[in-house]
C-alpha cells in the first residue's frame, strides 16, 4: 500500500470520515429497512419434500406442484398483497432429517406456511417440532389416521375414503366372497388391514375367507405370494386382493401376476398407493382391468381438472408427465390454504387455521371439498379401473362427499375418539366415553 | 499401512487433548450461555434450531469416535456401527416413550399408541422395567454391548478379517433393520419410537433440556475422548496398534490378538450405543432406518474425511460432513449430493489420510523449512 | 389361463342380463332352426349402439350381440376384450383399429372385418370396458368358439365351461363331446361330465365310476366340488352312498398328494428362479471384488445403468420391442464396462491394495451415478416394455406352470455365467486375468501390462452388472434405487460362496436362493430375508473364507 494516498490534510480527512459515516449509517439502515421490508413484503411458503434418496421418485412431482401453485398464485397478484416465496429444502428420505428441516423452515426461514411428507414416519418425525413452534403443516397423502394435530391439515384420505369404499364396490359389485389383504410391512397397511378385517368380520365373512400377507419394503421376488394368492383364490369363490403394497414393489408385484396369469376378471386387485405416476413407470397392458381407489384420476372429465392438466404439463414442459390423487391434495390444500388466508387477513398460524374450519375449495372432480372440524377434508371417493394407457376409467364413484374420520371406527382403541378443533371440544383425541383429552399441551 | 496417532509426542498428544477439550467446552458453554440467557434479538444470540443441530452432530461425533477406535487403531473397518447407534437409541426411545404414561393419544397408560391400535393385548416382556431410568441407561450399554461381544467373539475367535469382517458387519445391521421393521417385533416398525414428551420429568421441548442435553453429548464426547486417548496410549493400546499394523507377528508374541479385538470392539460399541442414546431425545425419534447400511457406511466416511487414527480427526470429520449436509440441502437441494459425493471420491483419492492427514503433513512442513532456516 | 375358470365355476349370475343370454342360449342349442337369417339384418344396427354405450348398458348389449350374431361377433367380442375396438367420432362408426407401424391405426369393419383405411388416434374413442363386461366376453367367446374348427380355441372354451359347470355348461359339453376329436380336449370334457354325474346322478354304480375318471385330475374345479361334496356330508349327514364317500375321500386324497408335488416343485423353480437372479448381480462382483479385491459399492449402480441402457435402447426401437433386449444385451454390456473401466482409470488404480479404500471412494461414485441419473431421467421410474415372448407362462398342467421371464432368466444367467467361464479359462486375457490376481508383481515381471488387465477385468465385471441390469429390467422397476435394492444380496452371495471362486457364486446364488423359497411360505418373505442373513454370518464364523476358498498364497492376503 503506498503511504501518500494517505497524505491528505486532517481537516479533509475529519469530514470526509463524517460523510463516509453517514454514508454507512444510510447504507446500514436502508440495508437493514430492505431486509424488514423483503420479510414483510413476501409470504413464505416452505415444500418440506425429499429430492434425493428412495422416496425422491414420488416426492418431487409434489415438490413441482407447490412450486406451480406459488407461481400461477403470484400471477394472481400474490396474496394479501404480498408475493409468495417458495423455500425449497430437501430432507432426503431422512427421518430425523425432516425434522431438523422442519426446524430450520419454521425458525430460520420463518415461514408462513409448510407443504410437505408423504410417509407416516416423515409426518410423526415433523409433528413435534410443529407443534413446538406453532407451524402449519398440510399433509397431500392418503394414510392410516389415528391423528389430528392442532398445526396439521391432512388433505388426502383417511381409511374411510379410500379402503372402505373400496371393499363396499367389490362385495356389492363384483360378489367377492374371499378377501387377500396384501401390504407392505409398515403402519399404513397394518392399521389399513386391522380396519378392514374388523369391517369384513363384522359384515360376515369369515375367519378363513380372509388372507393376510406382508413383504418387506421394495419387495422384489413375488413369486411365491403370488402362488399362494392363485391358489387362496383358487377355492371356489369370486376373490379379490386388496393391496396396500408401497411404490416400489408394485411393478414387479403386477408383473408377476400378469406373467402368473391372473387377469383382472379373476382376482382383480385394488390397490391403494398405485396410482397415474407409479403406472407410468409400468407396462400396463398386463394390468387392465385390475383397480384403484381414489380421491382423484387424471381422467375424471372436469372443466378444472382439464386447466389443471394443462397448467401441470406446461409448467413442467413435458407432455407426458400425469397427475394424480396427492397432486390433487396439495392443489386443494393450497388453495384451502390461500382462502384461508385471505379470510383471515394474515398468515398468523392460529387466525389461519380457525379460518380454515368449514373452508371450501372446488377440487378437481367437479365438486366441493370441505374442511372440516377434526383437519380433514370431505372428498367424494372413486373407483377406476386400470386402461392400457395408463389411465384409470372410473367405473364407481360414491353420491356425496364423504368425510374423513381421523380415527377409525373399526378399531378398538379409538372407536371411542374424535377429533374436533372447535370450541368447546378443541382437541385432536377426545375420548366421548371418558369425556377427556389425554396428552395435549395446549 | 497406517502410521496415525502414534507418529506425535506425548507432549504434542497432550496438547492437542487439552486444545480438544478446551474447544469443545468452550464452544457448547457459549452457545448454552447465549441461548438461554441472552434475548432472542441479540445479535449474540444463538437459536435453539442451532442448539439442536449441535447436539446433533456431537452425537454423530460420538459415533464417529467409535468407529474410529476400532478402525483408526485397530484397522477392524466396520460396516455395521449403525446397529450399535441405533440399538442404543431404541433403548432409550422406549424409556421415553414409557415416560409418556397415559399422555398418548388414546390415554392409554399401559401400552404405548402404536401397540393400542395395532390391538396388542398386553406390553412385550421386554418393554417391561423400562419405565425406570436407570434400568434404561444400563440396558443402553448392556444390550449392544453384549451384541458386540457375542458377534466379536464368534467373529475374531475364526479370524474373521479384512474385506469379511465389514460385510458381516454390514449384514448384522441389515439383517437388524429387516428385523425393526416388522411390526410384529414390538418397536413401532417402520414409524418407530416418536412423540416423546419428557425425559427424567423435564419437558423435552423446554429450551433449558435442549441445552442440557447438548451440554451431556459434549461432555460424553469429551470423556469418550479422553478415555480413548487413555487407553490407547496404555498397554493395552500398544498392543492394539500391534494388531493393526501387524496381526500376525503380535499373535507369534504371545498375545491373544482375539481378545484384544473383542475388547475393543466392545468397547466401541459402547461409545456408539451411548450416542444413540443422546441422540434419541433430541431428534425426537428412533425407526429402523438407522440400522441401514447406508447410514453406517456415510460413518465410515466421516471419518476417512476428517482423517481416521486421529481421534480429533473423526470429530472433526463428522462434524464437517453433517454441517455440509445441513447447508447444502438447505442451499442447493437438488445438487447436493454431486457435491457430497465427490467429496467421498476426492479425500480417499487425495488425501488418504483425511484432513488431519493434511493438516499434519503441513505441520511437518513449517518444521521441516524451520529447521532449514534454523 | 386356468384360474379365471377355477374362480368362475362358482360366480352366479346374477344380473339378469346374464341369465338372459344364458336362457336364449340353451334356446340357441337345442332349437337352432327357428332363428332365421333375419337376424343378419339386424346385427350391423346392434353393433353400432356400441358406439358410445354407457359402462351399466354394455353387458346387455354383449348379450343381444351373441344371440344375434353367434360366430360372426367373434373378432368383434375379442377386439373389445382386448382394448382395439373404437369408434369414429365423425360418423360413430365401430371399428377395429390396430396400431400401425406408421403411428395412425389401421380400420377395419367390426363384423366383416374388411378393410376401412386408416385413422389418426384423435378422431378415434376408444369403446370402454369392466371387469363385469371383460368376464361376459370370455364366457360369451367360450360358448361361441366350442363348436369351432381349430382344437387351440376349443381348449379353453371346454375349460372355461367345466369350471362353471352348470346345467347348461354341461349340455353344451355333451353335444361338444360327441364331435370332438381331439383326444386330449375329449378327456377334458368327459372329466367335466364325470364331475357332473357325480354330482347329480342318483345311480351309485355310476357315480363310483365317475370317481374313476375323475382320479388324478387336477383342475381346481374338481378338487373344489369334492371338498365341498365330503363336506356337506359330514355337516348335513346328506344321504350319499358310504362307498362312495370313502371313493371320493380316496380320490382327493391322491389329488392333494398329486399337487404337493407339483407344489415342491413349483417351490424349487421359485428358488432357482431367484438364485439366477442373484447369480446375475453376483457374477459381475464376484470379478470385481473376487478377482481384483475391489469393494464395489457402485456395482448396484452399474447394474441400474445396464436397466437404463434398456429403456434407452426401447425408446429408439419402438417398433421392434421383440427384438429391443437383443440389442441391449451388447449395449448395456457396453455402456456399463465403460463406465466401469472409467471408474477404474480415475479412481480405483490409485487405491491398489487398499480394499477398504476402494469402498469408500465407489461409495462417492454411486451416489454421484444415482443423482445423475435423477437428473437424466427424472427420478420416476421408466417404463421397460416385456416383449411378448417374455410374457405369459408354460402350463404344464393345471397346476404347475414356468413363468417365460423367470424361465429365460434362468437359462440366460446360466449362459452368461458360462461365458464369462470360458472367457476367463480360455482365452489370453482370462490367463492374463488369473495370472494378476495370483500373483500381481509376477505377473508384472512376466511382461503381462497389468494396469491394462486391471482395466479390462474391471470393465469385464461392470459389464456383466450391466447385463444383469437387462434382466432385473424385465422384472422390477427401472429407477434410480434399483442397484442399491441389490448391492447387499450380491455382496452376501460372493462371501457365502467363497471370494475368487466363481463355482462359490455360482452354487451360493442357488443354495440361497432355494433356501429363502422354502423358507417364505413358513415364515413370511421378511423372516426368511433375516434368516438367511443371520445363517449367513454364523457360517461366515464357521468358514471364514465362504464356501469354496481360494487357496494358495492369493488367499491369504
Amino acid at each position: 500500500m503506498k503511504p501518500n494516498n494517505w497524505a491528505i490534510k486532517p481537516k479533509k480527512l475529519a469530514t470526509k470520515l463524517n460523510k463516509l459515516a453517514s454514508k454507512m449509517a444510510v447504507a446500514l439502515s436502508s440495508c437493514l429497512l430492505s431486509v424488514v421490508v423483503c420479510a414483510a413484503d413476501t409470504i413464505k411458503v416452505g415444500v418440506l419434500h425429499s429430492l434425493s434418496g428412495t422416496m425422491a421418485i414420488s416426492e418431487t412431482t409434489l415438490k413441482d406442484t407447490v412450486l406451480m401453485m406459488v407461481e400461477a398464485q403470484n400471477k394472481k397478484g400474490g396474496l394479501l398483497g404480498k408475493k409468495l416465496e417458495a423455500v425449497v429444502v430437501d430432507p432426503a428420505s431422512n427421518w430425523p432429517l425432516f425434522a431438523e428441516k422442519t426446524r430450520e423452515l419454521l425458525t430460520k426461514h420463518q415461514v408462513d406456511v409448510i407443504f410437505g411428507c408423504w410417509t407416516s414416519v416423515s409426518r410423526k418425525s415433523v409433528l413435534p417440532v410443529v407443534e413446538e413452534l406453532n407451524g402449519l403443516l398440510f399433509y397431500p397423502v392418503q394414510y392410516e389416521g389415528e391423528e389430528s394435530s392442532k398445526n396439521v391439515f391432512y388433505t388426502g384420505a383417511a381409511p374411510n375414503q379410500q379402503a372402505i369404499p373400496a371393499v363396499d364396490y367389490l362385495k356389492q359389485e363384483l360378489e367377492v366372497e374371499r378377501w387377500v389383504l396384501a401390504g407392505t410391512d409398515y403402519v399404513y397397511p397394518r392399521t389399513t388391514n386391522k380396519i378392514l378385517e374388523a369391517y369384513l368380520k363384522a359384515s360376515g365373512v369369515s375367519e378363513k375367507d380372509i388372507m393376510i400377507n406382508y413383504t418387506p419394503f421394495g419387495h422384489s421376488d413375488w413369486q411365491s405370494i403370488v402362488a399362494e394368492i392363485k391358489k387362496f383364490g383358487g377355492a371356489g369363490k369370486k376373490t379379490a386382493v386388496v393391496s396396500t403394497i408401497n411404490g416400489d414393489a408394485n411393478v414387479p408385484f403386477y408383473k408377476e401376476l400378469g406373467n402368473q396369469g391372473i387377469a383382472a376378471e379373476d382376482i382383480p386387485v385394488v390397490a391403494f398407493s398405485v396410482g397415474e405416476e407409479e403406472l407410468s413407470g409400468i407396462d400396463t397392458k398386463p394390468l387392465v382391468g385390475h383397480l384403484a381407489a381414489w380421491n382423484y384420476f387424471q381422467s375424471v372429465e372436469s372443466a378444472a381438472n382439464a386447466d389443471f392438466i394443462k397448467q401441470w404439463k406446461a409448467y413442467i414442459k413435458d407432455d407426458k408427465r400425469v397427475t394424480n390423487d396427492p397432486m390433487e391434495a396439495t392443489y386443494i390444500g393450497f388453495n384451502l390454504w390461500a382462502a384461508a388466508v385471505e379470510k383471515a387477513g394474515t398468515t398468523a398460524v392460529d387466525t389461519v387455521a380457525k379460518a380454515m374450519i368449514g373452508m371450501t375449495a372446488p377440487n378437481l372432480t367437479g365438486t366441493t371439498a370441505v374442511m372440516n372440524r377434526n383437519h380433514h377434508l370431505s372428498k367424494p371417493v372413486l373407483i377406476g379401473e386400470i386402461q392400457d394407457d395408463g389411465q384409470f376409467e372410473v367405473v364407481w364413484e360414491t353420491e356425496w362427499v364423504v368425510p374423513g374420520d381421523a380415527w377409525s371406527d373399526y378399531l378398538p382403541g379409538s372407536r371411542d375418539i374424535v377429533a374436533d378443533w372447535v370450541a368447546p371440544i378443541k382437541c385432536g383425541n377426545f375420548n366421548t366415553k371418558t369425556a377427556k383429552c389425554s396428552g395435549q399441551n395446549y | 499401512m497406517i502410521t496415525g496417532g502414534n507418529i506425535f509426542t506425548v507432549a504434542t498428544l497432550r496438547a492437542q487433548t487439552a486444545l480438544f477439550v478446551a474447544v469443545l467446552f468452550g464452544v457448547t458453554l457459549y452457545a448454552s450461555v447465549c441461548n438461554l440467557l441472552l434475548p432472542q434479538d441479540s445479535v449474540f444470540y444463538v437459536s435453539t434450531y442451532t442448539v439442536t443441530l449441535m447436539g446433533k452432530y456431537l452425537c454423530y461425533a460420538l459415533l464417529a469416535l467409535a468407529v474410529d477406535v476400532i478402525w483408526g487403531y485397530c484397522g477392524i473397518l466396520s460396516l455395521g456401527h449403525g446397529a450399535f447407534f441405533a440399538l442404543g437409541g431404541y433403548v432409550m426411545g422406549m424409556y421415553l416413550m414409557r415416560q409418556i404414561g397415559d399422555r398418548g393419544v388414546y390415554g392409554n397408560s399401559e401400552l404405548p399408541d402404536f401397540m393400542v391400535f395395532l390391538n396388542w393385548q398386553e406390553l412385550p416382556w421386554y418393554w417391561c422395567g423400562l419405565d425406570h431410568f436407570w434400568l434404561a441407561a444400563l440396558l443402553v450399554l448392556l444390550v449392544p454391548g453384549l451384541l458386540a461381544f457375542g458377534f466379536g467373539w464368534l467373529a475374531f475367535r475364526s479370524r474373521v478379517a479384512g474385506v469379511y469382517l465389514s460385510i458381516m458387519t454390514q449384514a448384522l445391521t441389515y439383517a437388524l433393520m429387516l428385523a425393526f421393521f416388522r411390526n410384529e417385533m414390538g418397536f413401532g416398525g417402520n414409524n418407530g419410537l416418536t412423540d416423546f414428551k419428557d425425559i427424567l420429568g423435564f419437558d423435552l421441548q423446554a429450551d433449558t433440556t435442549r441445552v442440557a442435553l447438548m451440554l451431556c453429548s459434549a461432555l460424553a464426547l469429551g470423556t469418550a475422548y479422553l478415555a480413548s486417548r487413555l487407553i490407547l496410549a496404555s498397554k493395552f493400546g500398544r498392543v492394539i496398534l500391534a494388531i493393526r499394523d501387524a496381526e500376525d507377528r503380535a499373535r507369534f508374541l504371545g498375545f491373544r490378538t482375539q481378545d484384544y479385538k473383542v475388547w475393543l470392539f466392545v468397547y466401541s460399541a459402547l461409545l456408539a450405543a451411548l450416542a444413540g442414546a443422546l441422540y434419541v431425545p433430541q431428534v425426537g425419534i428412533i425407526n429402523p432406518g438407522e440400522f441401514s447400511p447406508l447410514n453406517s457406511i456415510e460413518v465410515v466416511v466421516w471419518v476417512a474425511v476428517g482423517g481416521r487414527g486421529t481421534l480429533y480427526g473423526a470429530v472433526v470429520g463428522a462434524l464437517l460432513v453433517n454441517y455440509a449436509k445441513t447447508r447444502f440441502t438447505g442451499v442447493m437441494p437438488e445438487a447436493w449430493l454431486f457435491a457430497l459425493g465427490s467429496l467421498f471420491v476426492l479425500v480417499t483419492v487425495c488425501l488418504p489420510k483425511g484432513l488431519a492427514g493434511l493438516l499434519s503433513r503441513l505441520g511437518s512442513r513449517r518444521r521441516r523449512l524451520a529447521a532449514v532456516d534454523a | 389361463m386356468t384360474l379365471q375358470k377355477r374362480i368362475m365355476q362358482k360366480q352366479i349370475l346374477q344380473n339378469t342380463a346374464l341369465w338372459a343370454i344364458v336362457l336364449v342360449l340353451i334356446g340357441y342349442v337345442f332349437c337352432r332352426p327357428v332363428y332365421g337369417e333375419g337376424e343378419a339384418v339386424e346385427l350391423p344396427a346392434l353393433a353400432q349402439q356400441l358406439a358410445g354405450v354407457k359402462l351399466k348398458e354394455l353387458p346387455n348389449l354383449v348379450g343381444q350381440l351373441e344371440v344375434a350374431g353367434k360366430t360372426a361377433v367373434v373378432p368383434l367380442f375379442e377386439a373389445l376384450l382386448n382394448g382395439d375396438l373404437y369408434y369414429r367420432k365423425v360418423d360413430r362408426l365401430v371399428v377395429i383399429a390396430r396400431l400401425s407401424p406408421a403411428g395412425d391405426y389401421q380400420l377395419r369393419d367390426a363384423l366383416l372385418v374388411t378393410p376401412l383405411g386408416r385413422a389418426e388416434k384423435k378422431a378415434l374413442k376408444k369403446i370402454r370396458i369392466s371387469n363385469r363386461v371383460r368376464s361376459g366376453l370370455r364366457d360369451a367367446i367360450a360358448r361361441l368358439t366350442l363348436f369351432s374348427d381349430d382344437p387351440t380355441l376349443r381348449r379353453p372354451a371346454v375349460a372355461n365351461l367345466f369350471n362353471r359347470l352348470d346345467d347348461d355348461s354341461v349340455a353344451l359339453l355333451q353335444s361338444a363331446a360327441a364331435r370332438e376329436t381331439d383326444t386330449d380336449i375329449l378327456a377334458t370334457i368327459e372329466r367335466a361330465l364325470a364331475l357332473h354325474t357325480l354330482l347329480v346322478s342318483p345311480d351309485i354304480p355310476a357315480q363310483l365310476q365317475a370317481l374313476d375318471k375323475l382320479d388324478g385330475s387336477l383342475e381346481p374345479v374338481v378338487r373344489n366340488r369334492l371338498a365341498a361334496l365330503l363336506e356337506s356330508t359330514e355337516n348335513t349327514g346328506a344321504t350319499r352312498d358310504p362307498a362312495v364317500i370313502r371313493k371320493a375321500a380316496a380320490v382327493l386324497h391322491s389329488i392333494h398328494a398329486d399337487i404337493e408335488f407339483y407344489e415342491f416343485l413349483e417351490t424349487l423353480f421359485f428358488g432357482l428362479s431367484l438364485g439366477s437372479v442373484l447369480l446375475l448381480v453376483a457374477t459381475g462382483l464376484a470379478i470385481t471384488f473376487g478377482v481384483m479385491g475391489v469393494i464395489n459399492m457402485a456395482h448396484g449402480e452399474l447394474i441400474m445403468l445396464g436397466a437404463y441402457t434398456t429403456y434407452v435402447v426401447q425408446l429408439l426401437m419402438p417398433d421392434h420391442i421383440g427384438y429391443s433386449l437383443l440389442v441391449a444385451v451388447p449395449a448395456a454390456f457396453l455402456v456399463s464396462a465403460a463406465t466401469g473401466i472409467v471408474i477404474e482409470r480415475s479412481v480405483i488404480r490409485f487405491l491398489h491394495g487398499r480394499p477398504l479404500e476402494t469402498l469408500l471412494a465407489t461409495f462417492g461414485i454411486s451416489l454421484l451415478l444415482q443423482q445423475t441419473v435423477r437428473s437424466v431421467f427424472s427420478p420416476l421410474n421408466r417404463q421397460v416394455e416385456s416383449p411378448s415372448w417374455l410374457s405369459g407362462s408354460l402350463e404344464l398342467n393345471a397346476v404347475f406352470s414356468l413363468t417365460y421371464n423367470r424361465l429365460y432368466i434362468l437359462v440366460f444367467a446360466l449362459l452368461v455365467f458360462v461365458a464369462l467361464l470360458l472367457v476367463l479359462k480360455r482365452t489370453s486375457l482370462g490367463l492374463q486375468v488369473r495370472a494378476v490376481a495370483q500373483n500381481r508383481e509376477m505377473a508384472k515381471a512376466m511382461g503381462i501390462r497389468t494396469d491394462w488387465v486391471d482395466a479390462l477385468t474391471f470393465g469385464l465385471g461392470s459389464g456383466i452388472a450391466g447385463i444383469a441390469g437387462v434382466a432385473l429390467s424385465q422384472l422390477t422397476n427401472v429407477g434410480p434405487n434399483l442397484g442399491q435394492a441389490y448391492i447387499i444380496d450380491s455382496f452376501m452371495v460372493v462371501v457365502f460362496g467363497g471370494v475368487g471362486n466363481l463355482w462359490g457364486t455360482l452354487v451360493g446364488s442357488f443354495s440361497l436362493g432355494i433356501v429363502n423359497k422354502f423358507l417364505e411360505p413358513a415364515t413370511g418373505a421378511v423372516l426368511a430375508n433375516i434368516l438367511v442373513l443371520v445363517f449367513i454370518i454364523l457360517f461366515i464364523q464357521k468358514r471364514p473364507r465362504g464356501l469354496f476358498p481360494q487357496r494358495g498364497r492369493a488367499g491369504q492376503s
